[in-house]
């Protein structure tokens, strides 16, 4: 590494350094990716409805929650509900990567389609140090969505050859993973009400009303008692 | 290949309200700066919708995916994703087959 020429990027590197920061976090998401497909063919999805939702929706937390709350007839209004609720966080990430990119006009509606948590991650390191270019954010864009789409549609295609999810305990890998999700939001006590008002509220909702209410009215009880027991003044 | 109309329909609802999260922060850059109380309550709806989503599974299916559960989360904080799903995979398993 040459530290004392300035940096300048070009197409060839800016695209190698994105493959080279995605390429974990696909090795990583493959096997989720599987579980979703499999899960969603579980509950009654085609193969070609997974890569539908998975091409146009591109949101792993959001498509795991609405499969789980899945049903026939579909609930439209809880289910895109649930999605705008998830997918609020999306709003920040882009207020503070937006201009820290060099991206401008029409590209950046293109490129902002491909806004994930792990490709934000990335970028906001890579800001650190240099301007974040449209190249970069392109090649893992299309990286991580391609590995998305593709393992999700396969692993709807294996799910119909596996039967019944339950019998290997493939139904709990959700819960599991959600669990995973939910620590790296970190042990601070307003987490710690936040994940304990959610969790009572959802099962009491879910056993005297039913689902997919409980996702709602769980997280809104969440997300009030985060409110209420964050301190007045708290600093950013 | 089936597709069902109801199912299209769901579909293109969640990927345009998953793409107007996506290009909102464009227009308020600069504009949303988020302190104390309204912080905390942003910062807390990921968390509080996964645990919403989970919570009936987990806590009142029965004992096994309880206890299953338990472990998963007390494992959670010190394994990666994958460790932590095979955890409560094989947990739930055993549990079952015990219970």
């Amino acid at each position: 590494m040459d530290q004392t020429t300035p940096y300048y990027p070009t197409y060839r590197r800016e695209i190698r350094a994105g493959l080279r920061d995605i390429a974990p976090v696909a090795v990583a998401a493959l096997p989720i990716g599987l579980l979703f497909g499999a899960v969603a063919a579980a509950k009654g999805l085609s193969p070609l409805e997974v890569a539908l939702m998975s091409a146009f929706v591109y949101a792993g937390g959001a498509q795991f929650a609405v499969i789980e709350a899945w049903a026939y007839p579909v609930p439209l209004a809880a289910l895109t509900f649930a999605t705008l609720l998830i997918n609020a966080r999306h709003v920040l990430m882009g207020a503070s990567l937006g201009p820290k990119m060099k991206v401008t006009g029409i590209q950046r509606f293109i490129a902002f389609f491909f806004l994930t948590d792990e490709a934000w991650a990335l970028s906001e390191r890579r800001a650190l140090e240099r301007p974040v270019t449209g190249a970069y954010w392109l090649a893992m864009a299309l990286v991580l969505w391609g590995n998305w789409t593709l393992s999700t549609t396969f692993g709807a295609m294996l799910g119909s050859f596996m039967g019944d999810p339950a019998r290997i305990g493939a139904d709990f890998a959700f819960t599991a993973l959600f669990i995973g999700l939910v620590a790296g939001f970190g042990r601070s006590r307003v987490t710690l009400v936040t994940v304990g008002v959610s969790a009572a509220v959802a099962a009491l909702v879910h056993h005297f009303i039913g689902a997919p209410w409980h996702v709602a009215s769980g997280a809104l009880a969440g997300i009030a008692a985060a409110y209420l027991a964050a301190p007045r003044e708290a600093r950013p | 290949m089936s597709l069902d109309t109801t199912t299209l329909l769901a579909i293109l609802a969640m990927a345009l309200v998953t793409y107007l999260t996506r290009i909102a922060g464009l227009f308020v850059a600069d504009r949303l700066v988020l302190t104390g109380r309204a912080k905390a309550a942003f910062d807390a709806i990921p968390p509080a919708v996964l645990v919403s989503v989970i919570a009936p599974t987990a806590l009142t299916t029965g004992w096994a995916e309880a206890i299953a559960a338990a472990i998963t989360a007390l494992v959670a904080f010190r394994l990666p994703l994958l460790g932590t799903i095979a955890v409560g995979v094989v947990s739930v398993v055993i549990l079952r087959n015990l219970i």
